[in-house]
């Protein structure tokens, strides 16, 4: 668990998911330095697979900036500077001999915003598994498409219009085409930013809907605003605070009996 | 405790915890005139406090309304989560109290007339008794004190064995003289009664508790039943 936050989990004796869940991302002492200034403090986090685990905090808190270093999104940033340890299945991402384009089809990503490529439906699915060589003919590509669509529960709404620009549905159906798209490569690992911060209640639901079965075959590592919605969805929680990780435990201890005045003061909106 | 970004917020909580000290006013009144009414046989207090548990029953509709309102629009969370759901429960508590204290007071009429025996002395003693837990316990919830709710809570033994004490009591001076069956019969009730009072107050006191710690007193609380130990 991290070291100098407090631990929650395990302190009322709770055998919930996460005790019996392998851990699949394990981060140690992670520091993030954007040019002179320090955007992260020595984090030290599980995250186990088949779990969602929700970063929580203040905006500026450097929960982006953590979740953008499991799948080294921050190596495109200019004098970003990540030290410390990332392990996945104890394997540290962080080496030479690893490829990020490699990692990244291993991590997938989910943004803010939908961002479909400007191509067909059917194109923005299969654009990943080309690339990586995952389908050696047009069948096995079709069949690739049509489970990715079927798993982020899109299928039926666009099973008719695949030939159709991805860019023409709902910010809703975008937002799930954009899940697609990042199972089709099979990843282990689904990093979310904020994924449903643009879309409606409904569409809303329908992410969190789908994050609740994705859950049973992959780690899940999301970030959020909505206290309801990291209650809802994550088995854990991490609270972040000025670059520092305070408070890690169950999601529904975190969010009934957390142990920091900070994580209680910001989860019922005293500040941030 | 800082207050909340969005301050009404902040006022809504205040609001409850006003609201529950006030419903444990009018029940702690109810409570203490129900029982100064059957230890000095007053018909009239008795009405009184007959007359004014549509009150209680009333604020404890409003508390559940507010309390409904403020789930729905503000989403509460930790602690204020546990304060907004020890509320609904406290104010069931205290209604439970105002309808027992009614209870209490109707009997006095039954009793008028009834010999003074040393049993009307005994269910006024245990009666101050429980009035003081009940005060304590509103206290404790008042000032988020959870020592003194835990000692609320740990106190109900003596309450339990004011009772049956009390019931051997009254049982001597029915056998004693059958004419009194009927009046120590109604003051048994009345002693029943009481010692629900004190056990709805160490719910109270459980409250408190998971209000301000955010766990629950899970430990068996020690108990003295009347039919097991004669």
């Amino acid at each position: 668990m991290a070291s100098g936050a407090v631990s929650g989990a395990g302190a009322t004796g709770d055998a919930g998911l996460k005790a019996v869940a392998r851990t699949k991302v394990r981060a140690r002492n992670v520091s993030v330095f954007y040019g002179p200034k320090q955007a992260l403090f020595d984090i030290s986090l599980d995250m186990p697979e088949k779990t969602v685990t929700a970063l929580i905090g203040p905006s500026g808190c450097g929960k982006s900036t953590f979740l953008r270093s499991i799948n080294r999104m921050n190596d495109t940033i200019e004098g970003c500077r990540v030290e410390g340890e990332i392990d996945i299945d104890g394997e540290d991402i962080n080496d030479r001999s690893i490829d990020p384009v490699l990692l990244r089809a291993r991590v997938g990503m989910v943004f803010q915003k939908p961002n479909p490529f400007p191509k067909s439906i059917f194109d923005n699915v299969a654009y990943g598994a080309r690339i990586h060589g995952l389908a050696s003919t047009k069948k096995e590509m079709e069949a690739i498409v049509e489970s990715s669509l079927e798993r982020a529960g899109l299928w039926n709404e666009v099973k008719d219009r695949l030939n159709q620009p991805g860019t023409g549905l709902s910010g809703g159906q975008q937002q799930r085409l954009v899940i697609a798209r990042a199972i089709a490569v099979n990843p282990e690992i689904i990093l979310m930013d904020e994924p449903c911060s643009a879309l409606d209640p409904i569409a809303t639901a329908k992410i969190e809907e789908l994050i609740d079965e994705l859950r049973l075959n992959y780690c899940i590592v999301i970030v959020t605003h909505s206290m309801a919605q990291a209650a809802r969805v994550s088995q854990q929680t991490a609270f972040f605070h000025m670059g520092k990780l305070v408070e890690t435990g169950d999601t529904e201890l975190i969010f009934t009996n957390p142990r920091d005045t900070r994580t209680q003061d910001y989860i019922t909106g005293r500040f941030g | 405790m800082t207050e909340h970004t969005v301050r009404s917020f902040s006022a809504d909580l205040e609001e409850l915890s006003g609201d529950i000290a006030r419903m444990g006013g009018l029940a702690e009144d109810a409570l203490s005139d129900a029982i100064q009414s059957i230890a000095t046989r007053d018909p009239l207090l008795a009405a009184g406090v007959v007359a004014r548990d549509p009150q209680i029953d009333t604020m404890q509709v409003e508390i559940e309304k507010k309390i409904l309102r403020l789930l729905a629009l503000r989403q509460p969370l930790a602690r204020d989560l546990r304060q907004t759901i020890s509320g609904l429960k406290i104010a069931y508590e205290l209604e439970r109290i105002g309808d027992l204290a009614k209870s209490i007071a109707k009997r006095t009429k039954v009793l008028d007339g009834a010999e003074p025996t040393g049993a009307f002395k005994g269910v006024a003693r245990m009666g101050r008794l429980v009035v003081a837990q009940l005060k304590r316990v509103l206290d404790a919830y008042s000032a988020l004190e959870t020592d003194a709710a835990t000692s609320v809570w740990t106190r109900d033994e003596e309450v339990d064995e004011h009772y049956t004490s009390l019931f051997r009591e009254v049982l001597t001076y029915m056998m004693e003289d059958p004419r009194m069956i009927s009046s120590c019969t109604h003051l048994l009730f009345v002693a029943k009664n009481l010692e629900r009072v004190g056990d709805h107050c160490t719910n109270i006191a459980e409250e408190v508790h998971f209000l301000v710690t955010g766990e629950t007193l899970t430990t068996e609380r020690p108990k003295v039943d009347v039919f097991t130990s004669k």
